[in-house]
């Protein structure tokens, strides 16, 4: 590991408990470089998960660190950003994690556009459990609890995000690295909810069960089928089908909940602020 | 005596006053009858002391955001009742492993499931204290009073930080809706205990580290300055999973010895009519109530009959059930608005040293202190 | 080795052997060993770190005056 980023690091810790070719372990050493790129105070960030196997990447990083139930993770990030604003949050979840149990709290974290930014490891698969479908599993694809294929349809999480009210919506993938590490530093340094899903890959449970073969393989897939937003805007919507849309989706300034909050105290003292 | 504070108060309203007094500066919540009023004048109060309101999506969340505000440093409340109760248990569960204090306030309705959601029950006396799956510690208080519920809510709040456990306060629907007179004490008359810090000395800091070889560890907050992992996995003192059997009993041991070795002063009850009693009536909340009412009739008539009420439901009084068997006790009889939950714990508490019989009621009507009088008849009739 | 040659250097411990850093290094610079990295054509690499960013156990540093 590059020495300037090891502070970040529990390097007592490592190695972390990700399969060979997880893409878990890409998109934690994004997070990182994001946060080294922008000098970000490592005192003054907390980061959040819920439960699963992206869930445990807290775990080994030396800031605030918080594991909390499956699904939750946005709603104990409310609470603690609600406590102390001054605190950078980050909430790191799967895709199961934070569309499937956590679903209510990611629309409504967005809807509050708290200022919590968001990154789901998105590798089509509840992975910790060895391989049952999310909602975020394609269409058709194979797991263990849809052995015949799956026929649930899956969500578009940056739809979805924008669609509550998120502020800053943008998908990388785990191929994508430098343009993923961009994404994350717009994200980290915009005030409101940020939500960054990024097309991971689950090479055990989810490559094995669908034959795709190796982490490679894998990885080769999502450069095959990914495209930049702006050239998917100009494309009919049956040719996107099979793509993976990458780049920013939606950016607005808005008002931040906590700093609606502080507004609402100061209204409840009185115009006065007696903190 | 112009500075003294009467006012006619509802215990819901007598439950935020306390948590105010406590120190409380985060509320999260979500609406469900009875216990609305509680979020409803904490949104009003809140931000008024500098303190944060939140009305989240659901129950699960305010439990969440609850135990997320404790762990950057505020005391942090939420209210609920039954339907939402069972759906805070996982983040109780959470809160109790993982040791954040915080407050719950149960107002019990009738249930099970939406049951009675206007009328009073008792019936979530063995929820409290099992609710969320896997041993784990835990203190459950109990008012009957509206004044109660204001010094309660502080109590809870102090145990909760003192002990670095979820406090449950058990109202039941009368106590929370009830209004009574009520004089509050003076501020400076109340005793406020704040969770212990971690010493600006420690390098090094181990979050469950039994520093002070109390079983409580001293708490640093998120932002602080010191770097902590907190995990709902079995963890070792460092805060760290571990699947270690030692590490694993040692954690338990010490969470449930925290309340077992602390049991003198966490457990409260209240002795009413005992000198001469040969029957006690068993009882707590609301129901409380009516049998001090009867109590008080049956004594005109010269029966021997008493009263124990229990301030603390969990950890169980069963010194308070221990000390009736050193008197002229023969009879109990455990008045509570269930099936009979608290009965069996005193059953087995008391060991076969009393006639014990239990007053159930489970209609969505309270015990009347005619249904108390017609029980003791009942049961002076089997002696 | 040449003087423009860029610095490369593989944690094996923290290395998995996925193979990811040899399979998209635009420029070859690797080859598998039994899926282990061996650098085999050192003075092609540009520094472009993609290597380094993509490997999901931190066991690459390309570059930079802080190799171990």
């Amino acid at each position: 590991m590059r020495k300037e980023l090891e502070k970040y690091f529990r390097k007592d810790k490592l190695p972390h408990i990700w399969c060979p070719g997880c893409g878990h372990g890409i998109i934690t050493g994004a997070v990182i470089r994001a946060i080294d790129n922008l000098k970000l105070e490592q005192n003054k960030i907390c980061i959040v998960s819920g439960i699963g196997c992206s869930s445990r990447a807290p775990g080994y990083l030396n800031f605030n660190t918080l594991h909390t139930t499956h699904g939750r993770a946005l709603a104990f990030a409310t609470g603690i950003k609600m406590a102390n604003p001054e605190l950078k949050i980050i909430v790191l979840t799967g895709d199961g994690d934070c569309s499937a149990i956590g679903g209510n709290h990611f629309i409504h974290a967005a809807r509050r556009n708290i200022d919590i930014t968001t990154v789901v490891f998105n590798n089509s698969i509840y992975g910790m459990t060895s391989g049952q479908y999310s909602p975020m599993t394609p269409k058709g694809a194979f797991a263990t609890t849809a052995p015949y294929g799956n026929i649930d349809r899956n969500f578009d999480l940056c739809k979805l995000a924008q669609a509550a009210g998120a502020t800053y919506v943008a998908r990388g993938t785990v191929y994508h690295v430098p343009q993923l590490i961009k994404l994350m530093e717009k994200a980290l340094k915009h005030k409101g909810f940020s939500l960054i899903d990024v097309v991971d890959i689950c090479p055990t449970y989810f490559g094995r069960r669908n034959k795709m073969g190796s982490p490679v393989v894998m990885m080769e897939k999502i450069r095959e089928m990914s495209i930049t937003a702006r050239t998917a805007a100009k494309l009919p919507p049956e040719e996107l089908s099979e793509k993976i849309v990458i780049g920013e989706f939606y950016e607005e300034q808005a008002p931040e909940y906590t700093e609606e909050y502080a507004k609402v105290m100061k209204k409840a003292q009185g115009g006065k602020l007696n903190e | 005596m112009l500075s003294r504070k009467i006012m006619l108060m509802q215990g819901n309203e007598a439950c935020v006053e306390g948590a105010l007094a406590a120190g409380m500066r985060f509320f999260a919540g979500y609406p469900i009858t009875p216990s609305t009023e509680i979020a409803e004048i904490a949104a009003e109060r809140l931000p008024k002391v500098g303190g944060k309101f939140i009305q989240m999506e659901d129950e699960l969340a305010s439990m969440g955001a609850v135990v997320g505000a404790s762990l950057a440093g505020l005391k942090a409340m939420t209210a609920t009742s039954g339907p939402g109760f069972s759906l805070k248990q996982e983040n109780i569960g959470f809160a109790c492993l993982t040791e954040v204090p915080c407050v719950v306030v149960n107002v019990q309705r009738g249930g099970p499931s939406t049951g009675l959601p206007t009328l009073p029950a008792q019936g979530d006396v063995m929820q409290t204290r099992w609710g969320t799956h896997g041993d784990h510690p835990i203190i459950v208080i109990s008012p009957s009073s509206v004044r109660e519920v204001y010094d309660m809510t502080i109590r809870a709040f102090n145990l909760s930080e003192k002990y670095r456990v979820p406090c449950i306060l058990l109202m039941d629907e009368v106590v929370a809706h009830m209004r009574e007179r009520v004089e509050l004490p003076d501020k400076s008359s109340i005793d406020i205990i704040n969770r212990k810090k971690v010493a600006s000395t420690l390098s090094d800091y181990k979050p469950y580290m039994d520093y002070d070889s109390d079983g409580i560890p001293p708490m640093a907050n998120f932002g602080d300055g010191i770097p902590f992992h907190v995990t709902g996995l079995i963890h070792d003192i460092s805060g760290f999973p571990s699947t270690n059997p030692k590490v694993t009993e040692d954690l338990i041991n010490r969470l449930m010895n925290k309340i077992n070795n602390n049991i003198g002063d966490i457990i409260e009850y209240e002795k009413l009519y005992m000198e001469d009693a040969e029957t006690v009536i068993v009882t707590f909340g609301c129901t409380a109530r009516s049998v001090l009412s009867a109590i008080r009739v049956l004594r005109q008539e010269g029966l021997k009959i008493g009263m124990l009420r229990l301030k603390t439901i969990w950890p169980f009084a069963h010194i308070a059930i221990k000390e009736l068997m050193q008197s002229s006790v023969n009879t109990l009889i455990v008045a509570e608005m269930n099936y009979g939950q608290l009965l069996e714990t005193v059953k087995a508490s008391a060991e076969g040293a009393f006639r014990i019989y239990g007053l159930n009621k489970y209609n969505g009507e309270l015990i009347t202190p005619q249904e108390v009088i017609d029980k003791v008849r009942e049961v002076a009739e089997y002696a | 080795m040449d003087e423009k040659s860029i610095r490369i250097s593989i944690d094996e411990k923290a290395c998995k052997k996925c193979g990811l850093c040899i399979a998209f290094c635009p420029m070859k610079v690797y080859v598998s060993e039994g899926g282990k990295p061996i650098i085999v054509n050192q003075n092609a690499c540009t520094n472009c770190k993609l290597c380094e960013l993509r490997c999901p156990d931190y066991a690459i540093i390309v570059g930079g005056e802080d190799v171990e």
